[in-house]
């Protein structure tokens, strides 16, 4: 039995191989969450549509795409494909899976976030004379953005680790480099383990820019309801201490 | 020349939620300049005939013209076709609202509800739709709230920035939905002068509310609609001292006493 190898583990912490993993996570992770946006919105806007047919449509996307593993879903892009002679590159696959499942997911996010913003606020934004798209861009989306953070960041947070399923179809993302280390140099467990902190690292970070975010669109409504101000607080102890 | 003279033509409007007959064959004229109140029991269909003014809602039946121009339809051997909604979004930019929850952009500062028509619909350089958005603020009294959010204004102010916010579309024709009815009693008067003077300036303005005293003050007519019908026309001090209906009687009875 060899035991822990601390020497080995910060040697690997810093290894540049695996960096690059990382950051091939990080530019993945970005990538899909993009193309799962634009997706998601499409597919949330085409729920709420009057027409339906289009409800229909996105209904079975949302549901093909919840319904079965992404596993199986990237397997058959990358590996089943090319027999109808559909060949994409191992990126292309990734993006094009790990985007279209994404965007299923945010779709619901994003329809559930269109849907909290009351009816007064169309009412106001056409009004004004604003046509859909434009009413959607300065007035409806903002407002949703607020509801649509917090659940959009934990799914985005998901999708930081989401993405090592790409190492099926051999993506060099954090976790294939990982493994293909441990096949040179046998180190199973620190390899891993710093595999498990970059991962702690990067959905860490995601955190503290989620809670920008969340403030960022909070703001104009104000101080969270329920939780004096400081000032305020102080003030009021004072008069107690009298 | 007669034509011209309308800003508002309803003419045998009708309006079905589902089964639900709200509007029965509305007919209303509405000249240029003029103020005109509607009053009536809730649900006679008040609120309703505002919306379909500016075709929030649809109609079923009947026409409805603004400045002479059909609103939201187009006439065809057939009948009424609805407008796309780019069109219909047109019609609309000469027309202002005003409804009873205020409905102000709560993600929008004061100046940014006001500018967001003018920038976004008429395409207007920022920084002249934020010069006439605080032109606008002062006409409103509100000179110093331009960088303040919704949520940091009372009632009374944040329905004086929805006027403004009407304003700056440089609308015909201005619709009230009941403006005063979600204001404490205190900030009702600050509404309703911001109103007064607007009709003083010879706005058009087609007014739902409860407010009788400012009916009597400011409204060249009162149209009193019951069962989605107008059941009389007149002027405010005539409709006040001698309803020509039962109907009319009855329902002064109750809110003036």
């Amino acid at each position: 039995m060899a035991g822990w190898d601390w020497a080995a583990f910060q040697k690997y912490l810093l290894n540049p191989y695996l960096l690059e993993g990382a950051w091939t996570t990080v530019w993945l992770s970005v990538a899909v969450m993009a193309i799962g946006l634009a997706l998601g919105l499409t597919a949330a806007l085409l729920r709420l549509s009057r027409h339906r047919v289009l409800r229909d449509v996105a209904r079975f996307y949302i549901w093909l795409m919840r319904g079965t593993p992404l596993l199986v879903q990237l397997i058959i892009i990358y590996t089943g494909l090319p027999q109808l002679g559909i060949r994409l590159t191992v990126i292309q696959s990734a993006l094009i899976g790990l985007g279209l499942n994404e965007g299923a997911y945010l779709a619901e996010i994003i329809r559930a976030g269109i849907l909290s913003v009351p009816r007064g606020q169309f009412d106001a934004a056409r009004a004004v004379g604003m046509p859909y798209r434009t009413m959607l861009r300065v007035v409806i989306l903002p407002q949703a953005a607020r509801v649509i953070i917090p659940p959009l960041g934990n799914n985005f947070n998901g999708l930081l680790k989401t993405t090592s399923l790409a190492s099926v179809i051999s993506l060099e993302e954090l976790l294939r480099r990982s493994q293909m280390l441990i096949q040179l140099e046998f180190k199973v467990l620190e390899i891993f383990i710093v595999a498990a902190c970059y991962y702690l690292a990067l959905t860490t970070l995601w955190g503290l820019v989620q809670r920008r975010l969340e403030a960022h669109f909070g703001r104009p409504y104000g101080p969270v309801a329920g939780r004096p101000s400081r000032a305020i607080e102080g003030a009021l102890l004072e008069q107690d201490a009298r | 020349m007669v034509m011209d003279d309308l800003a508002v033509q309803a003419v045998g409007v009708h309006k079905l939620y589902g089964d639900f007959h709200v509007l029965r064959g509305i007919d209303l004229e509405v000249r240029r300049g003029q103020v005109v109140v509607v009053v009536g029991p809730s649900g006679s269909g008040k609120s309703t005939l505002l919306r379909c003014l500016n075709h929030l809602e649809t109609i079923q039946r009947g026409r409805i013209r603004v400045c002479g121009e059909l609103v939201g339809y187009r006439e065809t051997a057939r009948g009424l076709v609805e407008l796309r909604d780019a069109e219909v979004a047109r019609h609309r930019r000469r027309i202002g609202m005003v409804f009873q929850q205020f409905n102000l952009f709560p993600h929008l500062t004061a100046e940014g509800n006001i500018s967001a028509g003018p920038v976004h619909v008429l395409g207007e350089p920022r920084e002249r739709a934020a010069d006439e958005a605080r032109r606008l603020l002062a006409l409103v009294g509100l000179p110093e709230k331009a960088q303040a959010y919704p949520a940091q204004l009372s009632g009374g102010q944040q329905q004086r920035v929805a006027i403004a916010r009407a304003l700056a579309m440089r609308p015909e024709v201005m619709l009230f939905d009941e403006p005063t009815s979600a204001l404490d009693p205190e900030m009702i008067s600050e509404v309703l002068d911001v109103m007064t003077a607007l009709s003083r300036q010879g706005m058009t303005m087609l007014v739902v509310t409860h407010e009788m005293g400012f009916a009597r003050a400011v409204a060249h007519r009162v149209v009193f609609v019951d069962e989605g019908r107008v059941v009389e026309d007149t002027p405010p001090a005539e409709f006040f001292s001698r309803p020509r209906t039962d109907r009319g009687r009855a329902f002064l009875d109750k809110i003036l006493h």
